[in-house]
């Protein structure tokens, strides 16, 4: 799951991670009042689940309340990347010497978490290592004790960070290490961690992915997830409990098994179709599932026709069938669907679909050929 | 012969008394399964599926000499599940589960390691040794024994082309679903070694799909393997930084996807079925260069 700037701020000022004080603005007004109980400039920074914030004006400077109030007006309601920006965090501006990276990523190699960090800071890390990776110190956190202080002071000493920050950046990648083990994170990274002025070492900026499988033990966590302005099918599908994923195209698919599903988006595009979703049902699906799956879908307004690819083991053919009986009233009039079934169940559940006068394909591929062309007959329909 | 399941392999099912571990359980010892035992904690004494039901893993091995488990305990206690069970000194671990947080799997890898034994999965449908019997969940009846090996990350996708095998009159030596997680138990390669060294085994089919370098490394060993293999890769069709329902299924930056995984392969001279539908005739062809 991802979360917002301030919400990763949050959670690393709880391992006593130093960062400016400020706080989140839903309004020009409030950013202004922010601004005025923070004293001194400001920085209006965009809250919105995307990078590249900077580039695209979503990070705007106040020396006064009321140049704060007037940043603010101009950064909320601004596009980025196609999401609207909501609420801005409004915090003191710091005074920046230098400009660090610390990150910490989950490995599948080595099956750890990674610390990464680099002296190369404030810019995008997928671009320090593609050109410059010497620049890139990475080492594995062993999980029995995590990473100890003075290994942390060894990474940032091997990486060329300067003595002037090497204790409390120590103290900072240690803490980070904790943040990241104990919220059960999959990314988390500070970047710029950043030496003032005056000599204070800051995390500037923060992001934080949380592993979706872990938040029942994070429930305050949990409840900042928000709907994904670019994406409320997607949004609402979690929240009834389906695995769906919009694209682009125009052939619903609903499947079960992720690889399956996979499979049938493919075997679609081969077939000259473009999937509009992955919807994978899971294993045991009952009728209902498979009617509120079809009606989901069905919701897309892209969608012209609905490929239903299920291969019984511990999903039975005549519950699906019996699902996609039950969703045909709710269903558009004329949505071409054909369905596929194969394994358990699958004799009955075909006889239940010819009884019903529903299509369906021998095979995966015959089913995709099928729906594919289905699509294209009643959009040369509608031209003609 | 086959690897990892065999005549000699003493299932114990962790988790029997829930839904989902009988019922899969019955299923086990109707393919002919060697399941002696159960364990659910709190339970010891019962009896399950007609099995004798232990508190503890350890307790069921002393009791049944078994060397291999079955997991489907749910996702907050199955990291504890794998590493009772590596402790205890079971061998062979499979386990079912799926949303196990990836910390926990991680943390119990160390564990499985240090006793030296063999995860597989989690968020796996398990293996199947045609005319043996199976861990896990895979529809029995749609295998056949034969001299084809078969890895794969995914289930119902395991399902749908080992039936294209069978139909095609091509048998499996055995069959396993390694998990769609970012972080498993056993990968490609570890699978790939035992199919290399297995005498019944002729020719390898692996079905990979985007995400990770699983593939990849398992292109790098077959440069070094005597016997054919002959690969699919599922998400051509997969946007970047989508999860495509698998934990690991995803493309992040320029890694793990599909265009990358097919290139790797045909450079270590693996023919990569377009779709599903070539893999039998693929496989006919590395059988009969073999031979």
């Amino acid at each position: 799951m991802k979360i917002h700037e301030y919400q990763a701020k949050e959670i690393l000022a709880r391992y006593g991670i130093p960062i400016q004080p400020g706080r989140v603005a839903y309004t020009p007004e409030e950013a202004e009042a922010i601004a005025r109980d923070l004293g001194g400039p400001v920085v209006i920074k965009a809250q919105v689940y995307v990078g590249g914030r900077g580039k695209a004006g979503g990070i705007q400077f106040g020396n006064t309340p009321e140049e704060a109030r007037a940043a603010a007006a101009r950064v909320l309601g601004m596009n980025i990347k196609g999401l609207t920006v909501q609420k801005v965090l409004v915090v003191s501006k710091l005074e920046i010497q230098e400009e660090y990276y610390l990150g910490i990523v989950l490995d599948r190699k080595t099956q750890a978490p990674v610390v990464m960090v680099s002296t190369a800071g404030g810019v995008d890390i997928e671009e320090v290592a593609a050109t410059t990776p010497e620049k890139i110190i990475k080492q594995p956190i062993d999980l029995r004790w995590g990473l100890r202080p003075f290994e942390a002071r060894n990474i940032l000493a091997r990486a060329g960070f300067p003595s002037a920050v090497i204790a409390r950046g120590g103290s900072i990648l240690t803490a980070l290490a904790r943040a990241f083990i104990e919220s059960d994170a999959n990314l988390a990274e500070i970047n710029p961690l950043v030496l003032t002025r005056d000599g204070q070492v800051q995390a500037a900026d923060a992001k934080i992915v949380l592993d979706d499988n872990a938040l029942y033990r994070h429930r305050d966590y949990a409840a900042w997830e928000e709907p994904e302005e670019a994406n409320p099918l997607e949004f609402e599908a979690h929240k009834e409990g389906l695995t769906y994923v919009k694209l682009n195209g125009n052939v619903g698919i609903i499947g079960n098994g992720a690889g399956l599903v996979m499979t049938t988006l493919d075997m679609v595009a081969a077939c000259g179709g473009k999937p509009a979703n992955f919807l994978d049902i899971g294993g045991g699906a009952r009728a209902e599932v498979m009617a509120k799956a079809l009606t989901f879908v069905a919701r897309d307004p892209d969608v012209k026709g609905i490929l239903v690819n299920i291969f019984g083991g511990i999903t039975r053919g005549e519950e699906v069938a019996r699902g996609v009986i039950m969703a045909q009233q709710q269903l558009p009039a004329g949505l071409p669907i054909v369905v596929r079934l194969s394994g358990t169940g699958a004799e009955e559940g075909r006889a239940m679909l010819k009884d019903a006068g529903l299509d369906w394909g021998k095979d995966m591929r015959d089913a995709a050929q099928k729906i594919v062309a289905a699509i294209q007959a009643k959009e040369k329909g509608q031209q003609a | 012969m086959s690897i990892l399941l065999d005549e000699h392999t003493r299932v114990i099912v962790q988790g029997i008394t829930g839904r989902e571990g009988s019922y899969h359980t019955t299923r086990m010892l109707e393919a002919g399964t060697k399941v002696v035992a159960g364990v659910t904690p709190g339970k010891g004494g019962q009896s399950a599926c007609g099995l004798p039901v232990f508190d503890t893993v350890a307790e069921a091995k002393a009791a049944t000499d078994a060397n291999a488990s079955c997991i489907f305990v749910p996702p907050a206690g199955a990291a504890d599940a794998i590493m009772e069970a590596a402790s205890a000194g079971i061998k062979l671990i499979v386990c079912i589960t799926e949303f196990i947080p990836v910390l926990d799997t991680a943390r119990a890898m160390l564990v499985v390691r240090e006793h030296g034994a063999t995860l597989i999965g989690p968020n796996c449908p398990g293996l199947c040794t045609p005319g043996q019997g199976k861990i896990g969940i895979m529809p029995y009846q749609i295998f056949t024994p034969g001299p084809v090996g078969f890895i794969s990350r995914s289930g119902t996708l395991t399902y749908e082309v080992v039936a294209l095998l069978t139909e095609a009159g091509i048998g499996q030596s055995t069959c396993i679903g390694i998990g769609g997680d970012p972080i498993i138990g056993s990968t490609f390669v570890d699978h790939l070694k035992l199919f290399e060294q297995d005498p019944q085994t002729q020719a390898v089919v692996l079905c990979g799909e985007i995400g990770g370098s699983d593939e990849e490394d398992a292109a790098e060993f077959i440069k070094t393997m005597k016997k054919p293999v002959v690969a699919f890769i599922s998400g051509r069709t997969a946007p970047p930084g989508k999860r495509m329902g698998h934990a690991g299924a995803i493309i992040s930056g320029n890694t793990g996807t599909a265009q990358g995984k097919v290139a790797a392969l045909q450079a270590a001279g693996v023919p990569v079925a377009e779709t599903i539908f070539d893999i039998p005739d693929l496989v006919k062809a590395a059988l009969a260069r073999r031979v």
